[in-house]
């Protein structure tokens, strides 16, 4: 039993805060949000320059090689400062599903050009009336001389727009809903018949609905095994969710804190309104909340690495369930505490409110979660495969 | 970051698991486990089995009859114990004089109190509240007066649990009603069969006889029982409340009932169909086991700090909060879970050798007052108010 982190862990997590408190204030964020493309390709750059945008990538592809812990780290101080940037696509979500199972040649190219910051990349694996189900895959690809076609439509694609490449499931077999069948494709979002919307998010974020009318892509840009993408796709997930909660886990600590430095600088009826017992009471709550939440976010961090899929499930739904909860609770009781001022633009506190709510949002909700948390066992756990077995086909 | 135990612990932990099965008597951790009745033998017979093999007071030092084991190794003997159905250990002595008594206690008092601590030898009760004296412990009333080499105790104390099984008493009494109220205040070991105390019982609403009023009139106490100094009675009680364990978080304890729980929502029938199975019934199990998860990673957090060296600080209270949290929804959904069959109130068949018809599953029969019962758990050991006073003043500095 150790809580403690590495030598190597204390310094990537000084080093992003470091990095963080000078490049991201509120006031700096909020050209970011502002701004045409809705990120900041010098942070970008910045963050590319520190080694951050290899943390998940493995040590012999020149990534640090980091786990669930290392990314919880990044995750936490990303939190801390609201960051609207792609990482959580492009880092934590494509990197490790290439790293475990894109060929050697899709990894050669692009884990260097993601470590350097050079390219962005966003999965799209949701599609309009699937709500957060991943097996709920309309779109179709179909095989046509050398190439995939594929067909559909994906919805709430965080990043979409500003992706120098998608990741985008599809269904190559079977019927939408079924575990079988699913595959994962790259598409470059300038292809002919990649369509799409970009929009804002109320958390200051970018997304996108992307359509797929007849795009033509390489035989190459199947990642994993045809039919087979399920299970890297549900790790996939698990590692955001694992990350989300890390990343809840930094919001609330930075609105808690700045909920308490307002209890103890306002004042009302000639005292400081953290004088009241009623307000220390729900301050005490909001502290518990979030302490909880850091031991799941813990948990879910060591968890996503298990090989025993069930046990990774129960652990990244559990932690996703209880962070869904005491983030609605921390963000709610924030703004009661500051009262008017809690309403505002102005301050960070509704930035912080919005993004919690935003995050219980991503990748199900705490009641999806609870759902899956308690049916873990009873869904099946296929293995992840990287090559087919031998005597399948393959294009 | 290594949630696990280390291949020591882990090894410590088979030793102790391997331990405590082969020496539990069955017929208490079935008494325990199903939330039956369970009388002074039954705790002493734990206790003194504890006692042969050399692990009743692990976080006792060494020289005084401890282990001296550190905070990992105290948690894995207590979780062992819980998760295995042993009965709690009565803390009075153990948990709470017996620090005082070795940090504070004369030489005379650490030889005589110790070792029939360790050996159960005297059965303690604490005598902390008053009717008018709660959570404002240090409003109490009882008065002691020096009349040469006795004290004479007036007074009276309440809610003091198992007093009726006590052989000593240790209590705080006002010496002195001048200056601040908690400097007035001194610490007194008191013998249960003194002349001039009574005890009454207090029947609680589950209809059991836990707690108990103690009065005490004329009761003549020799000064050589009182510990440390005069007037620094309040000092004492402050450090036996710091003295306060990780256990009360009760995680394992918890997660006993929660098997329990599952175990009787499998077999309650529902529509037709298992009760686990009514997806509402589901969810609320589900939530408090994930509760539970949080809690114990939080316990495990809290214990590597303790280890490190950090003193168990005010982080205690959360674990007291959201501890007795989680126990009073696993009682609460217990009771749910047997629908009607929590109404009948029989306690004569609460028992193992019960022999007469039953009225509803064996399981059923306590749960209802166990539910009402465990409506005390937030409120004694400084209410969970107490606690989030101590949590905002000494971690927020409210």
């Amino acid at each position: 039993m150790d809580f403690d982190y590495t030598e190597e862990q204390q310094m990537l997590q000084d080093a992003i805060g470091r990095f963080l408190e000078k490049n991201y204030t509120f006031e700096q964020r909020r050209e970011i949000v502002a701004s045409r493309i809705g990120y900041s390709p010098t942070v970008w750059e910045g963050m590319a320059a520190l080694g951050l945008l290899g943390v998940p990538v493995a040590a012999d592809a020149g990534g640090f090689g980091g786990g669930g812990v290392e990314t919880m780290i990044v995750m936490e101080a990303l939190g801390r400062h609201l960051s609207v940037e792609p990482y959580l696509g492009t880092v934590v979500m494509a990197a490790s599903c290439v790293g475990a199972v894109g060929t050697k040649d899709q990894k050669d190219y692009l884990l260097p050009l993601i470590m350097d910051g050079s390219m962005r990349l966003a999965c799209a694996f949701n599609e309009p009336g699937g709500r957060y189900d991943l097996n709920h895959v309309q779109t179709t690809a179909r095989q046509d001389g050398g190439f995939w076609i594929l067909n559909g439509a994906k919805s709430v694609v965080l990043h979409g727009a500003v992706a120098d490449l998608l990741i985008v499931s599809a269904r190559t077999s079977g019927e939408p809903g079924d575990r079988e069948g699913i595959s994962l494709f790259f598409v470059n979002p300038g292809e002919d018949g990649v369509g799409g919307r970009e929009y804002p998010t109320y958390d200051g974020m970018r997304a996108a609905e992307i359509t797929l009318d007849n795009v033509q892509v390489s035989h190459d840009s199947l990642i994993g095994v045809d039919g087979h993408a399920l299970p890297v796709i549900e790790l996939t997930v698990d590692r955001a969710i694992a990350a989300l909660c890390a990343e809840a886990v930094g919001v609330m600590e930075a609105l808690n804190a700045a909920t308490l430095e307002y209890l103890k600088t306002r004042k009302q009826f000639g005292v400081p309104i953290g004088r009241f017992q009623t307000l220390q009471h729900r301050m005490v709550d909001m502290v518990m909340h979030c302490e909880q939440a850091k031991s799941m976010a813990l948990l879910a961090a060591v968890k996503v690495d298990d090989p025993d899929v069930v046990e990774r499930r129960r652990a990244v739904s559990a932690a996703k369930e209880l962070i869904g909860r005491s983030g609605r609770f921390v963000g709610q009781q924030a703004i009661q505490l500051h009262g008017g001022m809690g309403m505002t633009d102005e301050l960070a506190v509704g930035h912080f409110v919005k993004r919690l709510a935003a995050i219980d949002t991503q990748y199900g909700d705490a009641d999806h979660h609870l759902d899956r948390f308690a049916t873990a066992a009873q869904t099946p756990a296929e293995p992840i495969l990287a090559k087919p077995r031998s005597r399948w086909k393959q294009l | 970051m290594d949630l696990n135990y280390t291949p020591e612990q882990l090894a410590f932990r088979d030793e102790v698991r391997a331990f405590v099965r082969a020496s539990l008597p069955h017929e208490v951790s079935r008494k325990v486990i199903e939330h039956k009745h369970l009388d002074k033998a039954d705790y002493l017979t734990w206790q003194r089995i504890l006692f042969e093999k050399g692990w009743i007071a692990p976080h006792w030092p060494v020289e005084f009859g401890g282990c001296g084991w550190d905070a990992v190794r105290r948690h894995i003997l207590e979780e062992e114990c819980a998760a295995a159905g042993a009965p709690p250990l009565i803390s009075f002595g153990l948990h709470m004089v017996g620090p005082v008594i070795y940090t504070f206690g004369s030489p005379e008092q650490k030889a005589r109190y110790l070792p029939r601590i360790l050996s159960s030898e005297d059965w303690w009760c604490q005598g902390y509240s008053e009717p008018g004296s709660g959570s404002d412990l240090a409003s109490l009333q009882t008065r002691a007066v020096r009349e040469g080499d006795h004290y004479v105790v007036n007074g009276q104390k309440t809610w003091t649990t198992l007093a009726q099984h006590a052989d000593m008493i240790f209590c705080l009494v006002r010496t002195s009603t001048t200056g601040k109220k908690q400097e007035g205040i001194s610490f007194l070991l008191i013998d249960m069969h003194s002349p001039g105390i009574t005890v009454r019982p207090i029947i609680t609403l589950d209809g059991a006889h836990e707690v108990n009023e103690v009065w005490f009139e004329d009761v003549k106490v020799p000064v050589e029982n009182l510990v440390g100094e005069e007037g620094r009675g309040w000092t004492y009680a402050k450090f036996l409340l710091s003295h306060e364990r990780t256990n009360i978080a009760g995680v394992s304890r918890s997660k006993r009932e929660l098997a329990f729980l599952k175990a009787i929502a499998a077999k309650e029938s529902d529509g037709g169909r298992p009760l686990i199975d009514n997806v509402r019934f589901r969810d609320k199990i589900s939530r408090v086991e994930i509760d539970l998860m949080a809690l114990e990673i939080t316990v495990l957090r809290v214990l590597a700090a303790e280890s490190a060296g950090k003193a168990p600080g005010p982080e205690a209270s959360i674990l007291k909060i959201k501890g007795t949290e989680i126990q009073q929804a696993l009682s609460e959904l217990m009771m749910e879970a047997v629908g009607p069959y929590a109404l009948p109130y029989l306690p004569a068949q609460w028992s193992n050798h019960w022999l007469g018809e039953r009225v509803g599953p064996e399981y059923a029969g306590p749960l209802a007052a166990r539910y009402f019962n465990m409506r005390k758990v937030t409120i004694y050991g400084g209410s969970n108010e107490i606690q989030r006073n101590i949590i905002s003043q000494a971690i927020l500095g409210l």
